[in-house]
């Protein structure tokens, strides 16, 4: 018996062997990548017919991360298929595997998904792979293009940078901004002291010189208060966005206009920048912060240890709920604060809608329908009511949006000056380096501001030559 | 009805009900149970593990959607010269040896605790069991706020009662200023706190096998606790003792990967950065370098195997001895 199941076993992983090679030899002679790969080559041309026969498409899905926006935004649709018969789905994925998921999908070529809201980041990758349909010719005849903001257009939508290619209609607009305590600003015991110390009045700062005294000014350990909470959050992308901030208002940048690092990520701007934010952590982050992105500021906000709180837009909703946050009326909201020559930036987050190239051309022309209802300026201003971050000139200009949430003043003003980490297929490596340095030398005091941004810009030269954006 | 015919009377013995209620062969059965274990184990193990070999010399993305390139060794080399990695290993290094041997001094004497019967040992033991049963990363979740400075008891715990001049553990800062080692320490304190129960359950296995006649034959030749514990039980719990070790070795190098994650992502700067994350940022994490990471993955493979060798020729050798 033991000889004949051994048998069995034996012609198993014999076959399973026989399997496997030809999987692999199988894997090796595939022909089915739509697009050049290298990562300066020209996005895929995945441009499908503009004009489709008679839809007989009665259902879209579109794949999102699971936060609130997409609970609004599958509340908003409700009016689309009540005007067209088209019911729309809004599928959500947890943040942590967004990403994972949908490129998953994407290189097994699904149709799961008529649509994604994706990461400003993925643009490169998504293009290059032929994950995304061009909505250039679209986006331009139904003068989509001039109805958001410049900035968004082409975070969320361009690619390459500069090329008056669209790939994406800004959807959920995003950046940086900042959360303070009004009951402690507005206290005429410290606005007297704060006054006294510094020379002159205590209000929301708008240099960053002025953070950082206020953030100062507001650390009492004592107290159990900290001037400041931001980003140091290791693992994704955190400590890099909140970083950000600070880099592009000090006047330093990732790299040049030809993706060159080298002199400008270890500028003497950067390295200023950097010791500025290391400084921030130091003297004025609460205890405990070491590995902290939005919802780890938003704590330290709402159990009073943070006098100032850096974060997303999209987070501070939970700020402005009483029923969250205790200190809720009295939470005011700023611009991220200008540098030291002026330059005023705010790190990008958010989000525009694609189509996906893989479904069917009737699929694909249902879907730029719905892209087409959704960008109307109406229907802009509903999805901000609903509290989308509408990314329509008209809607942010508009007194309804201003007046909607404390802190929509703060955004719209935002949306004027973000800036975006690099999007280019190659982007998770230089990420990953960006976290790795700058944790070291942030959070876990080795080094200097120099010797870290050196690294990384040797470190990011390497990876713009593999990846083909620089010159070898 | 009652009458008996002709071919009644020509069936065989009636069979019991046992068996005329079989409709499967032994074969059947054999069958029924071996081929979809077999299929299986080929699916979800040894399929990905010939298959991810294949692809630890390929440049290839998971997500590229562009078939594996055959580049030879070009990913271990890359492995083998990055910096990065050998400090991952370091830290890997460190995180096993220190875990490990503190669990089991502690994991000794918890075994020895326990063996004695008094009044309440039987929960007692329950209880110091609890830890091993949860989950690591719910066990990391919870142990980041019992770290904390500001409200967490652990520093309370040990004497701190002022944020500022107290261990910030998961940042690896003193009373605010920088203290490299301490948020890798943070996770040696927590795997050993969930892990030493474990080490003590086997040895205790062992404790309980061991004959009373031994020790009794030591009372009686007068030989000291000492030395009952050096010639006795040290000797016939060993191979017990190495089990264990091995498998915490195992689990070490290759499951902390959700404490870590849970405690501090890697951080602070890299420094809880073990193998287990560093290859989970290169498979995932935006990068998907998969023929790299299926390398690293690899490495640490061939370094597992060569570590349990030594310990299976020791436990062999103890056992001839």
């Amino acid at each position: 018996m033991k000889h004949t199941v051994g048998k069995y076993i034996l012609g198993f992983l014999v076959l399973f062997l026989v399997v496997t090679l030809i999987a692999c030899s199988g894997g090796s002679s595939q022909t089915t990548s739509p697009t050049a790969t290298s990562g300066a080559a020209a996005p895929a041309a995945t441009t499908a017919p503009e004009t489709a026969p008679q839809s007989n498409v009665r259902e879209l899905t579109i794949f999102w991360a699971q936060w609130d926006p997409a609970d609004y935004l599958q509340e908003l649709v409700k009016d689309y298929e009540a005007e067209t018969g088209i019911k729309v789905n809004v599928i959500q994925e947890p943040w942590g595997s967004f990403g994972d998921v949908f490129f998953a999908e994407m290189a097994a070529q699904g149709t799961s998904y008529d649509m994604v809201i994706g990461d400003s980041q993925w643009l490169g990758q998504a293009t290059t792979q032929g994950h995304y349909v061009n909505l250039t010719d679209f986006m331009n005849s139904e003068n989509l293009t001039n109805s958001v903001t410049e900035a968004t257009l082409t975070y969320y939508g361009e690619y390459p940078p500069g090329s008056g290619t669209y790939w994406a209609f800004p959807t959920e607009g995003d950046a940086n901004g900042w959360a303070y305590r009004k009951d402690l600003f507005e206290n005429p015991e410290e606005m007297a002291a704060f006054e006294e110390e510094y020379g002159y009045p205590l209000a929301p700062p708008t240099t960053m010189a002025q953070l950082m005294d206020i953030a100062k000014f507001f650390t009492r350990p004592e107290q159990g208060l900290y001037g400041s909470a931001i980003y140091t959050q290791a693992d994704y992308d955190g400590l890099t966005m909140g970083f950000q901030n600070m880099l592009f208002s000090f006047g330093g940048d990732w790299s040049d206009a030809n993706f060159n690092p080298e002199g400008v990520i270890n500028s003497p701007e950067s390295v200023a920048a950097l010791e500025f934010y290391k400084e921030l952590y130091e003297c004025c982050q609460p205890p405990g912060m070491s590995n902290a992105f939005f919802a780890e500021v938003n704590d330290a906000f709402i159990s009073g240890q943070a006098a100032m709180g850096m974060n997303y837009f999209a987070f501070f909703p939970a700020l402005a709920n009483p029923q969250v946050n205790p200190y809720a009326e009295s939470t005011g909201y700023f611009v991220n604060p200008a540098g030291p020559s002026g330059d005023h930036f705010a790190s990008l987050g958010g989000q525009g809608i694609s189509i996906i190239s893989y479904i069917s051309p009737e699929r694909q022309q249902a879907a730029r329908e719905f892209i087409r209802w959704f960008g109307q300026n109406d229907i802009q201003a509903k999805w901000a009511a609903l509290g989308g971050y509408s990314a329509n000139r008209e809607v942010l200009a508009s007194d309804e949006f201003l007046a909607v949430a404390p802190f929509n003043a703060a955004f719209a003003e935002t949306m004027q000056i973000v800036k975006d980490f690099y999007n280019i297929p190659v982007y998770g490596e230089l990420l990953r380096v960006s976290q790795d340095e700058m944790g070291r030398y942030v959070v876990g005091g080795e080094g200097t501001a120099q010797q870290v941004l050196d690294a990384i810009a040797a470190k990011h030269a390497e990876i713009l030559k593999d990846g083909g954006f620089l010159d070898q | 009805m009652t009458s008996t015919s002709a071919t009644d009377t020509a069936v065989p013995p009636p069979t019991t009900g046992v068996q005329k209620h079989r409709a499967l062969s032994d074969r059947a059965i054999i069958n029924l149970f071996i081929w979809p274990t077999l299929i299986i184990l080929i699916a979800f193990n040894v399929f990905p593990l010939f298959y991810s070999l294949f692809l630890s010399f390929t440049d290839y993305s998971a997500i590229a959607g562009r078939p594996p390139v055959w580049v030879g060794f070009d990913n271990f080399n890359r492995v083998l010269f990055s910096e990065d990695m050998w400090r991952a290993f370091t830290i890997t290094g460190r995180y096993v040896l220190f875990s490990v041997a503190l669990e089991l001094v502690l994991g000794f004497a918890l075994a020895l605790l326990i063996r004695e019967q008094f009044r309440g040992s039987g929960i007692v033991t329950t209880l110091i069991l609890i830890p091993m049963m949860l989950s690591p990363v719910v066990v990391g979740l919870f142990w980041k706020l019992i770290y904390t400075p500001t409200f967490g008891y652990f520093n309370y715990l040990i004497g701190f009662r002022n944020p500022t001049v107290a261990p910030d553990w998961l940042a690896s800062r003193f009373a605010g200023q920088p203290m490299p080692g301490l948020a890798l320490w943070a996770v040696i304190i927590v795997d050993v706190w969930m892990w030493t129960p474990f080490i003590a359950l086997l040895i205790y296995s062992g404790l309980r096998a061991i004959p009373d006649y031994l020790y009794e034959a030591a009372v009686i030749d007068r030989a000291s606790s000492w030395f009952q514990f050096r010639r006795i039980t040290l000797p016939q719990v060993m191979p017990l003792m190495l089990i264990a070790v091995l498998f915490r070795t195992i689990e070490a190098f290759t499951k902390s990967f959700d404490l870590v994650m849970g405690m501090t992502g890697g951080g602070p700067g890299g420094q809880t950065e073990v193998v287990a994350v560093k290859i989970y940022q290169q498979a995932f994490l935006g990068q998907f370098q998969t023929g790299r990471a299926s390398a690293f993955a690899y490495m640490v493979l061939i370094i597992v195997i060569a570590i349990s060798n030594l310990y299976i020729r020791n436990l062999n050798k103890m056992r001839e001895d």
